[in-house]
């Protein structure tokens, strides 16, 4: 689920907190750089693992700030294709199921990846697995809050970085909000024995 | 800012827990400045983070059991990903683990998957939300008791 990724990056201490150890400052405006936040193809970034050489720190003219290259590794949440993880149910859309983490919320499995035969409930606005035996078909609801495992079968990044001006038509003419995208999006599958909610599977 | 390797090692959830909790126990004793607005985002993700994780088996690992773990799997001739993927979830039926070990029909026979099963079940703690159901079996077969 987590990685280590090896990052290189200039970090510049403003002089109020000259007095402070470098390595501190560093790592504060690391993290405070990083964390929570998503990095185009590398993924989640948790928190700073280490540091791993620093180079001498420069002053420049007209700021009086210093600024040091530092080598660090970074605890990244990047999980791997096909792995197996544990989520809870956010809710069900037509799209699909959607599944969080809590930490991390992007999670979609959709309708065709869900255990077949699957219908999506509009009323309760739910999907529903159809599982059928010998006696007749039981009624699976994927409910909110419920636990559920899954397989990753795909992710995808989106660069969200700012774009220059868009033209003066284009803004003008409509008054809505850009739609927000989530710049790391995961898509999983549950479409296997053993995958969907954990009451399906436990066998007490 | 330059990414120099994206996948420079693999973390078990353990090694990552463990650095969340010191990390948390730090910014305990330094206590001035975490609430500053720069370090909202750490202490968002470090929560979540530390709370998802708490709810899986590997709260209650150890380096010890870890590296009794890994000497343990060497017989089984299982990939990286796949031990990982055992230490991170401890699977107690088969059939979990033929979701975590690729072609596992092909590469192990029944006995092997038992004694895969066995390997993890004993090596590895349970988890805590395991730990509350065997209290709870526990507590029921005790009023049974009490009658007689």
């Amino acid at each position: 689920m987590f990685v280590l990724v090896e990052m290189v990056d200039t970090v510049r201490i403003p002089p109020w907190q000259f007095e402070r150890r470098l390595n501190e400052a560093i790592a504060e405006e690391l993290n405070k750089k990083l964390a929570n936040k998503v990095v185009y193809n590398v993924g989640l970034c948790i928190c700073l693992f280490d540091i791993t050489k620093l180079e001498d720190a420069y002053v420049f003219p007209g700021d009086g700030a210093s600024h040091t290259k530092v080598h660090f590794r970074y605890v990244v949440f990047h999980p791997f294709l096909d792995e197996i993880l544990i989520g809870k149910i956010k809710g069900c859309s037509p799209e699909g199921v959607h599944v969080s983490l809590g930490f991390f919320d992007d999670i979609l499995i959709p309708p065709e990846s869900l255990q077949q035969p699957a219908k999506f409930d509009e009323t309760e606005q739910v999907w529903v697995w159809e599982y059928e035996t010998e006696e007749g078909a039981h009624d699976l609801y994927m409910d909110t809050g419920e636990e559920i495992r899954f397989r990753v079968v795909d992710e995808s990044f989106v660069d969200t970085s700012p774009t220059g001006p868009s033209s003066a038509e284009a803004t003008s003419s409509s008054e809505e909000l850009p739609k927000k995208e989530a710049p790391y999006t995961l898509v999983g599958s549950i479409s296997e024995p053993g995958l969907g909610l954990l009451s399906w599977w436990t066998s007490n | 800012m330059e990414v120099k390797d994206a996948n420079s090692a693999l973390l078990s959830n353990y090694e990552v827990y463990q650095l969340l909790t010191d990390l948390k126990e730090q910014r305990k004793e330094s206590g001035k400045n975490k609430h500053s607005a720069g370090q909202q985002n750490l202490n968002t993700i470090t929560f979540e983070t530390l709370k998802y994780i708490s709810k899986t088996p590997c709260r209650n690992q150890s380096p010890e059991i870890v590296r009794e773990f890994l000497t343990a799997m060497k017989n089984h001739k299982l990939t990286k990903a796949e031990k990982l993927q055992l230490l991170n979830h401890r699977p107690m039926t088969a059939v979990e683990i033929q979701l975590m070990v690729e072609e596992s029909e092909e590469r192990l026979t029944e006995e092997q998957i038992e004694a895969l099963l066995h390997t993890v079940t004993t090596i590895l703690p349970a988890g805590p939300e395991d730990e509350q159901n065997k209290n709870t079996s526990q507590d029921v077969a005790m009023d049974e008791e009490d009658p007689a």
